[in-house]
């Protein structure tokens, strides 16, 4: 409670309103969306949690990581292999999926770190961790390699928690609830003696080094956090999607999509993530129901779009569309980012 | 497994891996002088592969002789890519920079997408069915003659950054950008120049491509990290190291296929991308930066 008071402390007034808004509002929303509107309500809560989750580590570290489908992936078929082989509910497969990425995490980082592996050569090598995996995993039967891992869909009427079974509301505010949890940890995270070690590193890791900061350990502690909320993120696409093929949950459009949120919505804030995630599904969606009222509905156009907006956003809006947009109306907060 | 088979796997590898090194060139000399990573190195890839099919298709032009109207389209191409959008971002951090290619990349790849459909698409020549035989020994005639022409491009290209002006002012950018600046280098026009030698080079391989394999709106991404795999192997910005890389890249490839699953053959070209990132962090053929 205390780091929420801290976190509401370090806002504006105004902006203490608008979360307030902002929380009470996507509580209540889904009561009032279709199928398909509250199916891009999760979609949205989702990848503002993995852009938060990514964010950690490169908004707050500045490791670059291109591969964070491994991390998805990992949780996901984790926790899902243990339901399917050995009826382990999720809540106890979640601990052994949040093992299974903090030890890949910790794997990557251990010999990228103490290598010395940075910048381009460091999202490389994250790059080829997730292709190797995925192409482990194609071969991989006892996971139904390229065939895929279904899981029974079991009943969709009423709310069992437990076994992570019900309606999709029920996975919207369980998204809700990673989304704020994320929100709420990156902000204490950002204020702790590690957040301010981390920001010194991703500023200037050789002066961080030399002020007497073990760059080493900070950097693991990084992927590692990083990597155990991403892979909280799998266990939930796992289950609600039920079903997992590695060609897509390892795949590197699978990263690509992780990092779009925080880098459209700006790096390194809190909000940058959530507002990103909102900015990309809309706009993708809207694409698609516009080319469809268009009548041009030919495979590829609206990935076209996609691509142009996408470029002309990181043309005009270097820091994303966040930070600019918080200054304009005075938001954010009140000191530093 | 007979001897001879080896050596034809090897040798057909080898060949590939030619091809390869030249398209991992392009990458190799953007990155080595502009310090940009292609993200759309395979999707500009997957361009030229078409564009030689169309040139097949409707003007009957073999691919080895498509190279040349390619590659100068190509140059063309990448000469405007970077003057217009990428050298205004040379400044911007890693990530930004990776978002622009990316949506080049996905621009690119669904313009063919809707252009092309998503059928796989080939060409067939005279050769292509033939071989050479040398005692127990068979050649692809048609991966010969890539394996050729990548040899002849890839040396045009060494001996442009050797001997010509131009070439030896691009590698007094690469190594000094304020020693260019102070001798009065236009940094900017060369980088334009840089890439589009390096699109160049995507073009040509694309064009020997086609002789191998079929092409589909697809392949950009895989093209596009087996290019990284090949330059990180041989060394970002070495030339050279490129040409081996790629030619190690070839040879694991076919003998993955001989040896394994051949559905297992990138995993294995990762696992020496890997191993090559720890123990030799610049590359096989690379400087320590």
């Amino acid at each position: 409670m205390n780091t929420l008071r801290e976190l509401l402390a370090s806002l504006h007034g105004r902006s203490r309103v608008l979360l307030a808004l902002l929380l009470l509002g996507l509580l209540v929303v889904p009561w009032f969306l279709n199928a398909y509107l509250l199916t891009l309500a999760i979609m949205i809560l989702y990848l503002a949690y993995t852009g938060q989750a990514w964010n950690v580590m490169m908004g707050f570290c500045g490791q670059l990581s291109l591969g964070h489908a491994l991390f998805v992936g990992l949780g996901a078929y984790t926790a899902a292999a243990l339901l399917f082989h050995f009826q382990i509910q999720p809540w106890a497969g979640l601990w052994v999926a949040i093992g299974v990425c903090v030890l890949a995490a910790a794997i990557v980082g251990a010999l990228a770190f103490r290598f010395g592996i940075s910048g381009v050569y460091f999202a490389l090598l994250t790059i080829a961790f997730a292709e190797f995996t995925r192409i482990g995993f194609e071969n991989f039967q006892w996971v139904g390699a390229t065939g895929g891992l279904f899981l029974k869909v079991g009943q969709r009427e009423h709310i069992d928690l437990l076994n992570l079974r019900g309606p999709p509301i029920m996975f919207y505010y369980v998204i809700l609830a990673l989304a704020a949890f994320a929100f709420v940890f990156s902000g204490w995270l950002l204020r702790s003696r590690v957040g301010y070690y981390w920001q010194a590193i991703r500023e200037n890791e050789d002066a961080a080094q030399a002020l007497g900061i073990n760059t080493f350990l900070w950097k693991m502690a990084a992927i590692t956090v990083s990597a155990a909320m991403t892979g909280v993120a799998g266990v939930f696409y796992a289950f609600y999607y039920n079903n997992l093929f590695p060609d897509q949950v390892f795949h590197i459009s699978s990263s690509i999509e992780i990092i779009l949120a925080p880098i459209i919505g700006g790096l390194g804030s809190l909000f940058g993530p959530i507002f990103g995630a909102a900015v990309i599904t809309v706009l993708g969606e809207g694409i698609t129901n516009l080319v469809g009222a268009l009548g041009f509905d030919i495979p590829g156009v609206k990935q076209v779009f996609y691509g142009v907006a996408l470029m002309i956003v990181i043309l005009f809006l270097p820091d994303g569309i966040w930070p600019p947009l918080a200054r304009r109306l005075k938001l954010g907060p009140r000191s530093g980012r | 497994m007979s001897a001879s088979l080896v050596v034809n796997v090897l040798v057909s590898g080898v060949l590939t891996g030619l091809v390869y090194g030249l398209m991992a060139l392009g990458l190799s000399v953007i990155f080595g002088v502009v310090r940009v990573v292609n993200f759309a190195h395979g999707e500009m890839m997957a361009v030229a592969m078409y564009a030689a099919v169309w040139l097949f298709t409707s003007a009957h032009v073999d691919p080895i002789v498509a190279i040349v109207p390619v590659a100068i389209a190509f140059f063309v191409l990448g000469y405007a890519l970077q003057a217009s959008l990428i050298n205004p971002m040379i400044t911007r951090p890693e990530h930004s920079q990776f978002i622009l290619l990316v949506a080049i990349a996905t621009i690119i790849s669904n313009l063919l997408l809707m252009e092309f459909g998503p059928n796989a698409l080939s060409v067939q020549t005279s050769y292509q069915l033939d071989s050479y035989e040398i005692g127990p020994l068979l050649f692809d005639k048609a991966r010969v003659f890539a394996g050729i022409a990548a040899v002849v491009c890839s040396a045009m290209l060494f001996a442009f950054f050797r001997f010509a002006r131009t070439g030896k002012a691009i590698r007094a950018c690469a190594d000094n950008y304020l020693g260019a600046r102070v001798v009065g280098l236009q940094v900017k026009r060369l980088y334009a120049l840089t890439f589009g030698l390096g699109a160049a080079c995507v073009a040509a391989a694309g064009c020997m491509m086609v002789l191998l394999v079929d092409v589909t709106p697809v392949v950009g991404p895989s093209y596009t990290l087996l290019a990284f795999v090949i330059v990180i192997v041989g060394g970002l910005g070495s030339m050279g190291g490129a040409l081996l890389g790629g030619v190690l890249i070839g040879v694991s490839e076919a003998l993955a296929g001989l040896l394994f699953d051949p559905a297992m053959k990138s995993m294995f070209s990762f696992a020496l991308l890997i191993l090559v990132l720890l123990f030799r962090p610049q590359g096989l053929l690379g400087r320590k930066t």
